[in-house]
């Protein structure tokens, strides 16, 4: 040993405070009080809610040992890769909720010590908070079970000189969609080299994408406003997710427009021959005597009895940090829900990657249900992510499985890890572009948090015509891919567009609510080279404006000393709605337009349910515009609008609202 | 009795129920994890934490040792990824700064308060990556050999080796920086 050396030992040990006699005695009570129950009965273990990021540690500890079986060579192979590491970003692996039985793994991949896992997920300790962990760095010395797919980073242990700088894996966002919130490094390695020590780069392991809340527009100097519809709901389940774990979400996880589409609205169904349909509906602002609310609600109209057959890729992501509960295995069951809905002429494929991609079933008619249940059962998580690799294999095979006539879709299953094997994370949506133009389309299943990064499913979607949705539990799962499934999987507009312009006599200023990553520049409406969002079959989107007539005293726009003299249309109309959109399979849009009149039909409770939803994102995002609007009045109007609601999802947001509302009075 | 009693064979004990058995390696191991966890943190508050649940999770957590490993290779282990756990979520909170970070910042405004080494050793800590920091907890701290810290960290005992030079490497730097 060194000066340095016995310099820093000496102080660390001086450093070092002797423990706490009360810290242990409560630590020692709480041990064997665990102790004591594991002991009595397994089964009454309760089960662990799905964590988000700011909660316990615990939780993490199991599913660290959990993982520690199925990687166990992460650390000896990339060990040399982490000899030069200036900074590992560990994936963190979610706690374990007691998984429905299953069926039993098929022989042969029976992971070892699967039966102190299987009682592990079972007897999760109760006075653990919920709380991610992340995946080990260290592997568990007596279990092997090689991963090939985790080798790919030792290479690099060739390059383990210090003045080396070695390959920088930058896992972020994809950076294609407007993104405010921090660049994240995500997945479970981003090594660097540098020579010098480098401050340790900020890990955030989740990634939002969103953009500043739209602001309110002057009529007279910007009157037309465009954006992409968006189909999307994955942000309420995300703000769910966190509320139900007690916290407040991240304000950049909701996005208002997917919190108003969540839910579905019986909307005026379209008229024969007709894709989809626009409602118009002109209400009072509930949080502003001043204003008005223009609803704009599109039904889509429900396919023939007889759909095109479906050709399903399932591109399912096995690395390590999709083993938890609320990933995989939720995936498994999520699937096999969905199954019995097909039609026997769909056919079904699945791709897994991890490390290394691979087809796990070949195109399979939808009726063989045992062929594909029995291949869903034989995935296993392990490995690192390869999303570029898997994706491609997908598409490969969905190519070859198209007929005419017939729906192609990639569905793409994962936690959002895509960093290992991605140079270049923008190829990867180009690539996916592409395959949009081909008519295959994408949609991603996010499961998990902690790891969640939505920025990037975003982008995919956004990329593949596709939806994201986040699936955190199994009643979501039935939403998603059971209820929603024609929907979801069948469109019958492509790239719609919408394009609203404001009559500067009856609207002196406006704002659009939510759509905030949706914003299209007013000449990108007319090109068709411009992607846009679809809508399934039998869906609803819905966009509202804010809108403020000319005098008012809500006006938050002084008018110009200099500016144009105000205008003095003779039109009563609030302002012209113009929707384009591309049937699928073809290349031109067409145009729908219709005139917001100021007088419309009272408004549905439909209308007045999204408006509350709307009410309660944007108060999750921090209410800039609504005034002294409180959480009463929000959940007065969502439960006088609750209507039928058969599946109980208003009545689950009203309880989400009060949730919240508690949550923000700590 | 069970005082003399080896570590692996009190796991085993309480793996198959023994209380007695469990309450003894707790007491014995609980200043270990606390020790380790500061080290790894620098904050006696994480520190706290960290041992209060890790031994509440240890009933459990105990399933998935082996007796082949050595008990408190495999403790060690358990601290460490849970302090890397800890460290995540911290980062995801932008509190990337806490700890031996959170020292560095409080010495740079009470320089002249603050005890002179305490303060050399918050700044040396707070500029080693967390890899270095978690070798330097084990091979200082603990006084492990490179070897048992390597079984610990899931590296060779040659990486175990590299990263101390490059430890000393840095602390040679800083003493430099501090000398001009």
């Amino acid at each position: 040993m060194t000066d340095e050396l016995d310099d820093l030992k000496a102080a660390l040990h001086r450093a070092t405070p002797v423990a706490d006699d009360k810290a242990r005695a409560r630590a020692m009570a709480q041990a064997m009080k665990n102790f004591d129950r594991l002991q009595g009965s397994a089964e009454e273990m309760r089960s662990k809610a799905d964590p988000p990021v700011q909660a316990g540690f615990l939780a993490g500890v199991f599913s660290m040992l959990n993982s520690l079986k199925s990687r166990p060579l992460l650390a000896a192979t990339t060990s040399a890769a982490a000899l030069i590491a200036g900074f590992v970003v560990f994936l963190p692996i979610a706690g374990q909720l007691p998984v429905a039985p299953s069926k039993p793994a098929a022989p042969g991949v029976a992971r070892e010590a699967a039966p102190a896992d299987a009682e592990a997920r079972k007897t999760v300790d109760e006075t653990a908070a919920p709380k991610p962990a992340p995946a080990p760095a260290a592997p568990e010395a007596k279990v092997a079970e090689p991963q090939e797919a985790d080798t790919t980073v030792a290479p690099q242990a060739e390059l383990a000189l210090p003045d080396v700088r070695g390959r920088v894996a930058n896992g972020g966002a994809l950076g294609l969609s407007a993104d405010s919130a921090a660049p994240a490094i995500t997945g479970n390695m981003t090594v660097y080299l540098e020579a010098e020590p480098a401050p340790p780069p900020v890990a955030n392991t989740e990634a939002y994408a969103n953009s500043p809340v739209n602001p309110v527009h002057v009529t007279a100097e910007d009157p037309v406003s465009t954006f992409s519809i968006d189909v999307d709901t994955a942000s309420y389940a995300v703000v769910r997710s966190s509320l139900m774990a007690g916290m407040l979400p991240d304000a950049d996880s909701v996005r208002v427009e997917e919190m108003v589409n969540y839910f579905p609205y019986n909307y005026p169904a379209p008229e024969a021959g007709q894709a989809f349909r626009p409602t118009v509906t002109v209400m009072q602002t509930p949080w502003n005597k001043e204003t008005r609310l223009v609803h704009i609600g599109i039904q889509g109209a429900m396919p023939a009895a007889t759909r095109p057959p479906l050709n399903l890729v399932f591109l399912i992501d096995t690395s390590g940090s999709m083993e938890d509960a609320n990933k995989l295995p939720l995936l498994k069951q999520s699937l096999a829900l969905m199954l019995p809905q097909l039609h026997p002429e769909d056919q079904v494929a699945i791709v897994a990657y991890a490390g290394s991609a691979g087809l796990v079933l070949p195109p399979t008619a939808a009726s063989d249900k045992t062929a594909i249940l029995a291949a869903l059962d034989n995935l296993d998580a392990g490995g690192s992510t390869a999303g570029a690799e898997g994706i491609a294999l997908a598409y490969q095979v969905a190519e070859g499985m198209k007929a005419k006539g017939e729906v192609s879709r990639v569905l793409l299953a994962t936690d959002g890890d895509f960093n290992v094997g991605i140079d270049d994370p923008a190829d990867l949506s180009k690539m996916i572009e592409k395959q949009r133009e081909t008519g295959t389309y994408l949609s991603v299943l996010g499961f998990g948090r902690g790891n969640l990064d939505d920025a990037t499913m975003q982008a995919l979607a956004q990329n593949g015509n596709g939806t994201a949705s986040y699936i955190d539990t199994l009643n979501e799962a039935r939403k998603v891919l059971v209820d929603q499934l024609t929907g979801a999987l069948y469109p019958i507009a492509d790239n719609v567009k919408i394009q609203v312009e404001w009559n500067p006599a009856t609207v002196a200023e406006y704002r659009l609510i939510g759509y905030e990553t949706r914003a299209l520049n007013r000449e990108d409406f007319n090109n068709d080279k411009v992607d846009a969002g679809d809508i399934g079959a039998g869906t609803q989107v819905t966009a509202i404006y804010e809108i403020t007539p000319p005098g008012s005293p809500a006006l938050l726009n002084d008018p110009l000393r200099y500016g144009a003299a105000p205008a003095t249309g003779d039109s009563k109309e609030l302002g012209f709605l113009r929707l384009r959109s591309v049937k699928p399979g073809e290349t031109q849009s067409t145009i729908l337009e219709t005139p917001i009149a100021p007088e419309t039909a009272a408004p549905s409770p439909d209308a007045l349910f999204a408006v509350a939803i709307a009410g309660f994102g944007q108060k999750l995002r921090g209410a800039k515009y609504l005034g002294d609007w409180g959480w009463d009045q929000m959940i007065a109007l969502a439960t006088s609008a609750k209507g039928e609601d058969a599946f109980g999802y208003r009545a689950e947001a009203v309880n989400l609202m009060r949730l919240a509302e508690s949550l923000s009075a700590r | 009795m069970l005082m003399n009693t080896p570590d692996e064979t009190l796991a085993e004990a309480a793996l198959s129920g023994d209380r007695a058995s469990f309450s003894v390696l707790i007491g014995r191991h609980y200043d270990r994890i606390f020790g380790l966890a500061f080290r790894l943190t620098g904050s006696r508050a994480d520190a706290e934490d960290l041992a209060q649940d890790i031994c509440a999770a240890l009933p459990v957590k105990l399933r998935h040792w082996r007796a082949e490993a050595r008990f408190t290779t495999w403790l060690y282990r358990v601290v460490v990824n849970a302090a890397h756990d800890l460290r995540r979520r911290q980062a995801t909170r932008a509190r990337a700064a806490d700890g031996w970070g959170d020292w560095e910042i409080a010495r740079q405004h009470h320089m002249a308060e603050e005890a002179e080494a305490l303060d050399w050793l918050g700044a040396a800590m707070a500029r080693l990556t967390p890899e270095l920091r978690d070798t330097v907890a084990l091979v200082l701290g603990e006084e492990l050999t490179q070897a048992e810290a390597g079984r610990v960290l899931g590296i060779s005992e040659g990486t175990v080796a590299w990263r101390m030079a490059q430890v000393k490497r840095q602390l040679k730097a800083i003493a430099a920086e501090e000398a001009t």
